[in-house]
């Protein structure tokens, strides 16, 4: 380490044009911490990030022999590494280097000049106290497992499982529901072009089951996450399903079989509108295309009393009613999230009638309605038997609420204009869609809500009040009978309709926090998964190697998915193909003649990192394990631990920096 | 000099934020124009559970007029269990500062997620408030009046004997 009065400060104030100089006077800082001791050279300049900027550094490098350098801009999480990169070009160790936040955390949010400029020469001075104590460090390396865990089989993870494999990695696709497909294969056709959602994901799917580098995992779910980015350990619950995957042909005998002659149990896939039997395949394309037994609803296990009718009738003898959960541990390099959303529950807006009213319904149900593979065979038939002659959608169900949820859920205005063009399609009813705003965004949306403004749908801008029965006059009995204000018109309409479709909203998955905590990644206070950087690192997360997805970083449509899934899948190949991870040099260390053998520090490290020796009795601490949070080094009573860049000479030199003007 | 100091008066509070949940969350801020009392004077560090009790007693004894530690909500903590390190030295902390005639509304421990860009300026405002109304805190030169005390009794204490 150098004597402290060989100490050579290079010091620059970054601009970022008038980002940060339009609130701070970047020159009074400049002027300021070029007078303090160890500061050679002190410039300003109009952006640091550029490669002129970073030259500049480079070049005072050499012609000051500068041996620490200090750059204040914007936030460390997004240019540390670029100026960590251009000392080290310069010649010099990257660790000499610190960054001070005057962007993100002073520019960006004051207002007073005086007072940002007085923030930000606090936290350069500090910065300059503290870098006078770095030390040079190295990064480690370790390998990276390139094996990936996909979490979901929605099509973001399907496409992020496809993509993976194509490239000859190993994938674990594990999907919580008996089959993969997600939302998707619940609809009926997709927007803007109305190709049928079945007849593009479905050969998705069986390309998932038949591609050899994807191991699948369905009526699975995560139950516990260990290691670190490359190195995780990855324990997954396998629930019985009672057939046997690797016999079960999908022939359907046994459903034939079954004690109960007649589908009796709501049937999930198609949200309790058509039936099941306890033994039951979720939909035809089901994936992988193996049938299970519904616990909760076969006489078997209900009562043990059952003849097994389905046993019987399966000539490869798949069912095995003695099938236990099974507990898988894996080890994967990285893991991809995409699990998904919930729609929004139309129970919560009770003044739209849903759950009161039969023909009342949810856009997912009447997609099913309107599919040909749907309870109805694609006929729009209503709860009372009746065919609707008009019918009433409410957008924004759910969404862009005060009192339900803040945010648009981006895909409700298209889906709805589908829906209408659908049911005007299957029954040539008149249809009134209530929309607050149109909200058409995309590649040949705006298009496609012309063409329904010109099949004739109705548009009514204004928010439904609520949905009731009570009539006025003959024409609305027996009706439902739609209450809002029309604001384009500017007044009070009721228009009674047959059925009510509420477009409801995109919701954070309700086992969203569960997954937060089990992966030990951020989440909104919503619940949808936190992205590294909303614009900069969109399916990063704060936690190395893991990637999210799709709707479980928030509301989006198919293209979107799919596109955000690539990209996850292409970030774990980036990682996949370096074939090792560099570490940030924040590991913890001890000074062995300064421990004094207490072992507090043992049972505080998160990671066991830290082990007692009993003949020497000192603690040690593996810094393969060590993850660098700093617990041990703040409980030490000895001050024996220490952790690189954050020591305590480090931080107290910050503290008198940000305090004291000398 | 004490006048015009005590004129423009201003809190001047140290902040010990993590680097994954609340460092986040004032990024956060930043990145959505939020604004809010130009008072904080943050410290990253990688965890809550990495603040030393010495950390903040020293942050006062050199001049601050409150401390803030942001860490990640129970729970969430991206080394597992940092911040319910962090929570029982709060406590201990706390006793301490009380001894000294240190008020509460000096230091405060809070959990701000990286998604709650609105709460570290709903904290930092409510906080600069609270000490603003309490006046400055002046450690530094209570040192010195302390120490003058103490020499004057140990004067004393020589002259009767």
């Amino acid at each position: 380490m150098n004597n402290k009065d060989d100490i050579r400060i290079g010091f620059y104030i970054c601009h970022c044009g008038t980002n940060i100089a339009g609130i701070v006077d970047v020159v009074d800082v400049k002027n300021h911490i070029s007078k303090l001791k160890n500061v050679v050279v002190s410039r300003d300049y109009k952006y640091m990030c550029s490669d002129p900027g970073q030259e500049l550094i480079q070049k005072d490098i050499k012609e000051f022999n500068l041996n620490r350098v200090v750059v204040a801009s914007c936030s460390p999480t997004l240019h540390e590494k670029t100026f960590r990169n251009a000392v080290e070009k310069g010649g010099l160790n990257p660790f000499y280097f610190h960054m001070v936040n005057i962007r993100e955390q002073v520019s960006w949010v004051h207002t007073d000049r005086e007072k940002a400029t007085s923030k930000a020469k606090d936290l350069c001075r500090a910065a300059i106290y503290r870098v006078r104590y770095h030390k040079m460090l190295e990064r480690k390396r370790v390998p990276y497992n390139k094996d990936v865990l996909v979490v979901g089989g929605g099509i973001a993870g399907i496409q992020a499982s496809l993509t993976l494999a194509a490239a000859g990695k190993k994938v674990y696709l594990v999907e919580e529901k008996p089959t993969i497909g997600g939302h998707m294969a619940m609809f009926d056709k997709t927007f803007p072009t109305l190709d049928c959602a079945a007849c593009i994901l479905t050969p998705k799917m069986s390309a998932v089951k038949g591609n050899k580098n994807i191991i699948l995992w369905t009526y699975s779910e995560v139950k516990k996450v260990e290691g670190f980015a490359g190195n995780f350990k990855v324990t997954i619950r396998r629930k019985p399903r009672y057939v046997r995957e690797e016999l079960c042909v999908g022939c359907n005998q046994c459903i034939e079989a079954c004690v109960f002659k007649e589908p009796k149990f709501p049937d999930e896939f198609n949200l309790g509108l058509g039936k099941r039997k306890p033994i039951y395949l979720p939909f035809p394309q089901s994936t992988p295309n193996v049938v299970l037994i519904d616990e909760q609803t076969c006489l078997h296990f209900k009562t043990g009393k059952c003849k097994q009718s389905c046993a019987a009738a399966c000539d490869r003898k798949a069912i095995d009613f003695n099938q236990k959960e099974e507990l898988k541990e894996i080890e994967v390099g990285s893991i991809i999230l995409a699990t998904g959303f919930n729609i929004f529950d139309a129970h919560k807006e009770p003044y739209y009638g849903y759950g009161i009213y039969p023909n009342v319904y949810t856009s997912l149900e009447v997609e099913r309605l309107v599919n040909a593979s749907g309870p109805t065979g694609g006929e729009v038939i209503l709860r009372d038997g009746k065919k609707p002659k008009s019918i009433g959608i409410i957008h924004c169900v759910g969404s862009r609420s005060e009192k339900t949820n803040k945010w648009c859920s981006r895909v409700c205005c298209m889906y709805s204009l589908k829906l209408a063009h659908l049911l005007k399609e299957h029954t040539g009813a008149e249809i009134y869609n209530f929309y607050i705003d149109m909200r058409t965004p995309g590649k040949m949306y705006e298009e496609f809500y012309d063409r329904l403004l010109e099949e004739g749908v109705h548009f009514i801008r204004g928010k439904v009040a609520e949905v009731t029965d009570c009539a006025l006059n003959k024409d609305e009995e027996g009706k439902l009978i739609l209450r809002a204000e029309d604001t384009l018109a500017g007044f009070l309409r009721r228009i009674p309709v047959d059925m009510v479709v509420l477009s409801v909203g995109i919701e954070p998955d309700k086992k969203s926090k569960e997954m937060v905590r089990i992966f030990n990644i951020g989440c909104s206070t919503e619940g949808f998964f936190q992205e590294r950087h909303p614009k900069l690192a969109p399916v990063h997360t704060f936690t190395d190697g893991i990637f999210i997805a799709g709707c479980c970083q928030g509301p989006k449509d198919i293209p979107d998915t799919v596109a955000q899934a690539g990209a996850a899948a292409s970030e774990a190949l980036a990682l996949i193909d370096t074939g090792y991870l560099e570490l940030e040099p924040n590991t913890a260390y001890i000074i062995e003649d300064e421990c004094s053998g207490c072992k507090t520090c043992v049972n505080l490290c998160p990671y066991s990192a830290i082990s007692y020796d009993e003949d020497k009795k000192k603690a040690y601490i593996n810094e393969g394990l060590c993850k660098g949070c700093g617990t041990c080094v703040a409980a030490c009573p000895s001050g024996a631990i220490k952790q690189n860049l954050f020591e305590d000479e480090q931080i107290f030199s910050e503290i008198e920096g940000v305090l004291i003007n000398d | 000099m004490t006048d015009k100091k005590e004129k423009n008066w201003e809190p001047k509070i140290v902040a010990f934020f993590c680097n994954w949940c609340t460092y986040t969350a004032a990024d956060l801020a930043g990145v959505s124009r939020l604004k809010y009392a130009p008072n904080v004077r943050v410290i990253r560090v990688m965890c809550s559970g990495r603040v030393d009790p010495q950390f903040i007693l020293e942050a006062f004894a050199k001049g601050a007029d409150g401390v803030l530690i942001g860490g990640c909500h129970p729970g969430d903590c991206h080394y597992s269990e940092g911040n319910y390190k962090t929570l029982r030295r709060v406590s201990l902390i706390k006793k301490l500062l009380a001894q000294v005639g240190i008020e509460e509304e000096r230091f405060r421990l809070e959990w701000i997620s990286g998604a709650e860009g609105e709460k570290v300026k709903i904290v930092i405002n409510d906080m600069t408030e609270k000490i603003r109304k309490l006046g400055p805190l002046n450690m530094p030169e209570k040192f010195l009046d302390w120490d003058k005390e103490i020499s004057e009794l140990e004067k004393e204490i020589e002259r009767v004997h």
